[in-house]
């Protein structure tokens, strides 16, 4: 059992020669156990950081009547360093597919340029588009066989194809995950909140627009590793149609507007004699 | 945690499996179905690393399509269970596949059968099993309720009885469940134990 030696602080305990058995406990320099433990502050650390994503960012994507709404953020950031602040998260595959970044950008970016190509082979060998499903299992497939080796992927894939609107969330440990509403990086958790609250199937695109931009602002206020400028996309039946870019400083004054506040007692300039 | 049980009755197999698609602190699905349907009367329930547990269970199912393709016959549930501990077993020492699989099947010669096969490659055929954090709740269930010979009902209710202890008492317990049922009329889903729905999505 650990104890604290506090008899340097207490010079008046005297330890007796002859003191055996029992007396040495009470007549010992005063002192309280530790729990027994090898790192006893680690345990909060380690809390934190099974907490923190690797990937510092904000991406979100759902499906809605009128398609698929894709959103991001720009900030790039190396540790506590921002890196950039004009970051294109949401990469183009093709005219009616998008992909969102998060990870490693130059992962993101190098797999998608590849996917692109891709779903361009299979179009021209098969005389058709490839289909969400398809494109995003190609890439799965892909970051699998890349498994343990350092890939950082966190992206979702969306577009429109003949089965109608489809959104895809691929990782680079292999996960591919089928669904409606998707959120990756740092800042997913405070988007998630916000997107879920305001989700309804039957939103315009308007409104749509207005949930996704609201939610990454929400997600950049909160989160260090987010911020910029908060795109939006909407991929339709024709096609990926980029919707708005706004600064996420500049939103938050459009929807917290500063109160001017009265002033009780203003301070006049003493006039000169 | 991911919770996979199974048991099986008189004429019958049934896999439980929940449905939560989790990354450390979030959930980003709450309705994903871990239990792949191999043919007609084989059922996967599969949990372990997401990646490793959609392509393992998606190869197994190929390789049981393609032996069907190539002999006309249907593979046995016993067949398939050592095929998938076979290649669980070789991938072992280099690249090891983190699934823990449940296999149920029906075998018009031998009825209904369950295999536990770990994630490193042990093989056991049981009459039930469970994997994960539920399995603690889960196991002392069955050994207490369970019988050679329940029917449907009887069995089904013993699942509702699992799933109950597992919500109640695991600290981060899936709030949804999927159950799926193996027979001589084929494999199919049986039912959800839904406590959280998703926004409703109109069809299309």
């Amino acid at each position: 059992m650990m104890k604290i030696d506090f008899s340097g602080l207490d010079p008046s305990m005297l330890v007796k020669g002859n003191a055996e058995g029992l007396d040495d406990e009470i007549l010992a320099a005063p002192s309280f156990k530790l729990p027994v433990t090898v790192d006893f502050d680690g345990f909060q650390k380690a809390a934190v950081q099974m907490v923190k994503p690797a990937k510092g960012t904000t991406t979100l994507a759902f499906i809605f009547k009128d398609g698929v709404m894709v959103a991001a953020d720009s900030r790039a950031s190396m540790g506590g360093y921002i890196s950039s602040q004009s970051v294109k998260k949401i990469i183009e595959i093709n005219p009616y597919m998008l992909g969102t970044m998060a990870g490693g950008a130059a992962d993101c970016q190098f797999w998608h340029r590849n996917l692109g190509i891709k779903c361009r082979l299979h179009e021209l060998a098969n005389k058709r588009r490839i289909s969400v499903a398809g494109a995003s299992k190609l890439l799965a497939n892909i970051l699998y066989s890349y498994r343990g080796m350092g890939l950082s992927v966190g992206t979702m894939i969306a577009g429109w194809d003949e089965k109608g609107p489809g959104l895809y969330y691929v990782d680079s440990e292999g996960g591919r995950l089928k669904g409606t509403r998707f959120s990756v990086g740092s800042g997913s958790p405070y988007a998630y909140g916000v997107l879920d609250s305001g989700y309804r199937f039957d939103l315009s695109v308007e409104e749509a627009a207005e949930l996704a931009r609201r939610a990454i602002y929400h997600a950049t206020f909160r989160d260090g590793a987010s911020g910029g400028v908060a795109s939006v996309y909407h991929v339709g039946p024709s096609g990926w149609k980029k919707l708005s870019g706004d600064d996420v400083g500049e939103l938050h004054y459009s929807y917290y507007p500063v109160e001017p506040t009265t002033v009780e007692q203003e301070m006049a300039d003493v006039p000169i004699a | 945690m991911e919770s996979v049980f199974g048991l099986v009755g008189k004429d019958f197999a049934i896999v439980v499996a929940d449905s939560s698609a989790v990354h450390s602190i979030l959930v980003h699905k709450t309705n994903e179905d871990k239990i792949m349907v191999l043919d007609s009367h084989k059922l996967m329930g599969a949990s372990g690393e997401t990646g490793d547990r959609a392509q393992f269970t998606e190869y197994v199912q190929k390789n049981v399509a393609l032996y069907q393709f190539r002999n006309g016959i249907p593979l046995t549930t016993a067949a398939t269970a050592n095929f998938t501990r076979g290649e669980l077993a070789t991938a072992l020492r280099k690249n090891p596949y983190m699934v823990n699989i449940i296999l149920a099947g029906y075998d018009k010669d031998v009825g209904p059968s369950l295999y536990f096969i770990d994630y490193i490659a042990s093989l056991h055929k049981v009459d039930k099993a469970a994997f994960g954090y539920g399995s603690y709740f889960a196991l002392s269930m069955m050994d207490r309720h369970y019988r050679r010979d329940m029917s449907v009902e009887e069995a089904i209710e013993l699942v509702d009885k699992c799933i109950r202890e597992i919500r109640s008492r695991l600290v981060v317990a899936p709030p949804n469940f999927l159950i799926k049922i193996v027979d001589k009329d084929g494999a199919r889903e049986y039912g959800w134990r839904e406590s959280i729905k998703d926004a409703p999505v109109a069809a299309a």
